[in-house]
Formats: structure tokens, C-alpha cells, sequence
């Protein structure tokens, strides 16, 4: 039983599998669909190396806003995740790292106290294990429902952020189609590489925002990934077959030269650099 | 810059007692007198009333503080500044791209104790608030407060910042320079800075256009200030659906400075005069003052490693949520 869909920016009809080989793009021209943390699991990772940590965080309702615990449950069932991201540690060609997948489906990928938590779980853990830490953001930004505490969320991930840098440990994100607000605001864009998918949409302010400030039109292609290449924000703009690769190689070239095994990978060092007092 | 005696006339009206609230006492005591003379029980009906009063009265003070936090004659920073702080010298520009007047930044002397001072600054006139962007910054007033930071913590001074924006402007340069970015860096940057930091918000804490400047030691703020995700206005919107609602959006967010307080997200709230900070500038200022040079007094004797540790898990530990088991 294959469905077929028309792609939303060519119209070429495929079905589900053969999109889903594709990884989640469309065969004719290369559109990107929006892609969930199970699916990016199965390309990214080595197979079966993802154990999830902080599974069983919920969120509560922090400023008794009326509607918010059905909003959640809901969210759960469209999404079948319990919150807008999934922490867990993995290999990547046998490097092990630490990785958060966030989902758009969950409220927005919007965050809130869970979110935070999860996240500054992730960058504080990848410190304590001298793990790599890689983050695939989406979100809508910070969570309304949750008032003043999703706001805090930005301070807390972004001080998580330093303690990783002050342990010298990488921090590597992709950005995803959309990564706005408050996420864009915070952690999104304080990696040590910050890489996105094509053509994604990455800013602080949504597009429609904008317009209706500047009361005018944006012009085409505006905050996309290739804009953001283009204004310095952005190292690199990397499709999805070649992520795990690429990121694998990103990980042995923050494996430091100097140093005598002084570095975030000590456990690793190559045989012939010894470490003699 | 601030015109003497511009604080004499006197204050607009503070908002009087809340209209719905009144029409619903007034309704109850009728009723009462109703069920009295007639001998009917009105029990139900009754506490039906007083919780519409209740919340009438919630969502009323809510949006009475959101109205005095953006009322035209609000003091805004360099009101207080200039009242705080002795020879207070303004430095501009980012030393990237261009200077922001949306905030403002500079050196002074708090009791001879020599500060640096970030702040958000809206505009009193049409003309300044052109200049000013109505005190919403671009990424250049991010990156100025951020080198203004990195200034004091390389000479050892504390720093003072002054809240009162209604966001980070959400325009086509701010975005091109990386608004997001410059917030972001703010961050993390002023999480880490070996030397202490106390935010007071002054008006509006707009969201992440306030937080970029609201990263501290201790945060304060005055009695009729808010600090907000989110605007009503955009909550309502958002949320209700309905743009008119934002009173009910004001008081769902639970953005006033009594709220934070109970979130514990504020370390005190300074009170402001009967009818408002605007209706005397002089006795805020001092109030303010007060707070800032008993609390420097002594953040100034600690060892700023210390310092550091202690903001990043006060940070840290911010949030609600529930830990299942496993199973």
C-alpha cells in the first residue's frame, strides 16, 4: 500500500519509500522534507549505538496556564514523543558523542523546562565524558506556555554551552528546517561548527514577523541556510547523505595536535604520543 | 539626554479602580440585599460572582502594571543613571559595525566605586525615538554591551545593567548581522564573566531582547516593571486567537513583578512611589540605589570563581518538570 504525495516543490510523485531511501528528499529535485529524530537516528548513527538518557522527563505547567497539560498530551500522541527533543549517547563511525534530535512535530520543537533540561543535560554530560556533542535543532523557539521559565531556558542552555567549551570538549549543531526564536537565540548558535541542512530556514524573528515590521515583502531566499552561509553565520551547508561522514570527520579534526594528549580525547590518544611526565 | 524638572508636572492618572470590578460588587451587594428581603438561598449564585471578581481583579492589576511599565512618562535608564551615577561618561560602537543608541553604555561611579553601566534605552520624543529605534537594539547593541562586559571584567569593575525593551528588533539588518547570534553570545559570554553583574529591569523585559542584557548576579525589578516570553499582545494572538485579548493574555503570562518573585526568577522587587516610578523619579533612583550599593558592597568581596559558579547553578537549576522512572 504506497501512497503517493505530490512534492511540494516540484509536484513529482513518489512514494513514501522511495522518499524515505531517499533519505526524506525528493528524488526529482531534491526537496527537503522535514525529517523526525527516529528517522535521522537510522542514517546518522551506528546502528543499535543509540541509548537514550533523561527519557522519562515531562514537563509540568509551571505557570498553571489553562489547557497546557491537554496541549501536551496531544502534542504526544501527534508527535509519539514525550517532549520536543531526545537525548542519548551514540557512535558516529565508532566515535562516541553525545546527541540531542529535536522534533518540529512536538508543539514546534518549542522549548520549554523540559527541553532546557534535556539539552543542558546533553552539553554537561558530553563535558563530564569528554563526548563530542552533537545537537539537530528545530523549533519555533521558546515556549510560551511555560511564561517567563521557557525565557530562562535560553540563559540555562547557553551557560551549558560554556561549561563545554571550558572543558574543551566540541560542540557541533545542524541547524533543520526551521530553527527560529529562542533556540536560534541560545544554543543553535553557539557551536563550535554550526552547520545546516539546504535550504532550511534559520533566524531569530519568523519571516512574517519581519514583514510586518518592515511592511514589506522579504526578498526570496531570505534566512535560509544559503543566506546565512552567505552573511557568515554558518560554516557549511551539508545534505543529509553526507552528514554522518562529515561529521565523523569533524570529530577527528577537533582531535587535538598539540599538547601530548592534553585534550577533551585523552582517553584516545594515538599510540605514539605518550603521555611522559 | 535628560531635561531637569521635566518630572514636575503632575502625573497622568494612575488607572482608578477597575471598571468590571466595580459593576460586579455593586451587582453582589444588590443580590445580597435581594435574597435577603426575599429569603431566597443565593449561595450558588453568589460565589458564581466572586470568582468572576477574583479573576476580573487579577487580569485588572496585571494590565494596570503593563500599562504603568509602558506609560509615556516612565523614567527609562539614563533618567536613573544620570540620578545614581556620578560623571557618568557614555562609550559607543561595537567595534564592528556601528554604534546602537537602543543601548546604552558607559562608565561611572556608584559612592566613588567605579561601575560599568549597560542599559536599554527607549526614546522620549518622536525624534529620539527614531534614534533609538523605540529602544528595540540591533545586533550592534548586543556586541557593544558584550565588549563593554569583557571591559569591566578586565579592570575589575562591577557592572549594572538597566532593563527596558519590548524586544531585540525584529527587522531585515538585524537579522542579515545575526540578531540571534549576538543574543546568543550574550549569553553565554555574561554567564561566564569574572565579575559581578546585577540587572534591574526598569519597564519592559521584552524577551530575548531583555535577556541579552539580563544574565546576572542578582536580578531585580521594579515594582511596576514586567518580564515576559512574550508580549501580551503577541500571546494573545498566538494563543487566545485573538489579538484584542491581551489583558487576559497578561495576566496568564504572569509577568509581574510579584509573579517573579514567587518564581523565584527575581531576587527582590524594588517598590515604586503610590502612583508609579514617573511620579517620583528622585525617590526610585534612590531606592535603586540603595539596593545596588548594598548588594555591590558585598558581591565585590567575593572570589569571582566563586561568583561565577554560583550564577551558572542558580541558571542551571531553573525549570519545572517531572523525572519518571524507567519503567
Amino acid at each position: 500500500m504506497s501512497t503517493e504525495n505530490p512534492c511540494p516543490s516540484c509536484g513529482a510523485l513518489h512514494d513514501e519509500a522511495t522518499i524515505a531511501a531517499a533519505l526524506k528528499t525528493c528524488p526529482s529535485c531534491g526537496y527537503y522534507y522535514r525529517m523526525e529524530p527516529a528517522e535521522r537516528l537510522s542514517y546518522l548513527v551506528d546502528p543499535g549505538s543509540f541509548v537514550e538518557f533523561s527519557a522519562n522527563l515531562r514537563s509540568l505547567n509551571p505557570i498553571d496556564l489553562a489547557g497546557y497539560e491537554e496541549k501536551l498530551s496531544e502534542a504526544e500522541a501527534k508527535a509519539r514523543m514525550k517532549e520536543a527533543v531526545i537525548t542519548g549517547t551514540a557512535a558516529i563511525e565508532g566515535k562516541p558523542v553525545v546527541l540531542a534530535l529535536m522534533s518540529f512535530n512536538f508543539m514546534g520543537g518549542s522549548m520549554g523546562s523540559v527541553v532546557g533540561e534535556k539539552i543542558t543535560r546533553a552539553l554537561l554530560k558530553g563535558a563530564q565524558e569528554r563526548k563530542p556533542v552533537i545537537i539537530y535543532t528545530t523549533s519555533g523557539g521558546a515556549r510560551m506556555q511555560e511564561g517567563i521559565f521557557s525565557l530562562m531556558q535560553m540563559a540555562k542552555t547557553s551557560s551549558a554551552v560554556a561549561e563545554l567549551g571550558k572543558a574543551g570538549v566540541p560542540y557541533f549543531v545542524v541547524l533543520c528546517d526551521p530553527t527560529t526564536g529562542g533556540v536560534t537565540a541560545s544554543f543553535a548558535m553557539l557551536a563550535d561548527v554550526t552547520l545546516a541542512e539546504p535550504g532550511v530556514l534559520i533566524g531569530f524573528a519568523g519571516p512574517r514577523v519581519i514583514e510586518g515590521t518592515i511592511r514589506q515583502k522579504l526578498p526570496e531566499g531570505f534566512q535560509r541556510a544559503e543566506f546565512q552561509l552567505e552573511k557568515g553565520f554558518v560554516d557549511a551547508i551539508v545534505p543529509r547523505k553526507e552528514q554522518r561522514r562529515f561529521l565523523s570527520l569533524l570529530i577527528d579534526l577537533h582531535r587535538p595536535a598539540c599538547g601530548n594528549g592534553q585534550g577533551w580525547d585523552v582517553d584516545e590518544t594515538p599510540q605514539g604520543l605518550s603521555r611522559e611526565a | 539626554m535628560v531635561r531637569d524638572g521635566m518630572w514636575t508636572r503632575r502625573p497622568r492618572g494612575f488607572p482608578g479602580r477597575p471598571r468590571m470590578q466595580k459593576s460586579l460588587e455593586k451587582k453582589l451587594e444588590e443580590l445580597k440585599e435581594l435574597a435577603q428581603k426575599q429569603g431566597i438561598d443565593v449561595q450558588e449564585e453568589l460565589s458564581q460572582i466572586e470568582a468572576k471578581i477574583r479573576a476580573a481583579s487579577k487580569t485588572e492589576q496585571a494590565w494596570r502594571r503593563v500599562e504603568l511599565a509602558r506609560h509615556p512618562d516612565r523614567p527609562y535608564s539614563l533618567d536613573y543613571i544620570t540620578r545614581i551615577f556620578d560623571n557618568f561618561i557614555e562609550l559607543h560602537g561595537d567595534r564592528y559595525f556601528a554604534d546602537d543608541p537602543a543601548i546604552v553604555g558607559g562608565l561611572g561611579f556608584l559612592n566613588g566605586m567605579p561601575v560599568t553601566i549597560i542599559a536599554n534605552q527607549k526614546g522620549r520624543t518622536l525624534k529620539e525615538n527614531m534614534r533609538r529605534n523605540h529602544g528595540m537594539a540591533n545586533p550592534e547593541g548586543y556586541r557593544k554591551a558584550l565588549r563593554l562586559a569583557k571591559q569591566a571584567e578586565k579592570f575589575r569593575r562591577p557592572i549594572v545593567t538597566f532593563v527596558d525593551t519590548s524586544g531585540a528588533y525584529p527587522g531585515l539588518g538585524a537579522e542579515e548581522r545575526g540578531i540571534g547570534e549576538a543574543i546568543a553570545r550574550n549569553l553565554m559570554e555574561l554567564s561566564q564573566l569574572k565579575t559581578p553583574i546585577i540587572c534591574v529591569i526598569i519597564g519592559e523585559g521584552g524577551s530575548g531582547g531583555a535577556l541579552g542584557i539580563c544574565v546576572g548576579d542578582k536580578i531585580y525589578m521594579l515594582e511596576n516593571a514586567i518580564y515576559s516570553v512574550i508580549s501580551p499582545e503577541g500571546c494573545a494572538s498566538i494563543l487566545l486567537r485573538d489579538a484584542s485579548r491581551a489583558r487576559d493574555a497578561a495576566a496568564m503570562l504572569r509577568i509581574t513583578s510579584a509573579d517573579l518573585l514567587e518564581f523565584k526568577i527575581v531576587n527582590g522587587v524594588i517598590p515604586e512611589p503610590p502612583g508609579g516610578a514617573h511620579t517620583d523619579v528622585d525617590a526610585t533612583a534612590r531606592a535603586i540605589k540603595e539596593v545596588l550599593v548594598r548588594d555591590l558592597s558585598d558581591l565585590c568581596q567575593r572570589n569571582p570563581a566563586v561568583l561565577v559558579r554560583y550564577r551558572n547553578q542558580k541558571i542551571r537549576k531553573i525549570g519545572h518538570w517531572h523525572e519518571g522512572s524507567d519503567e
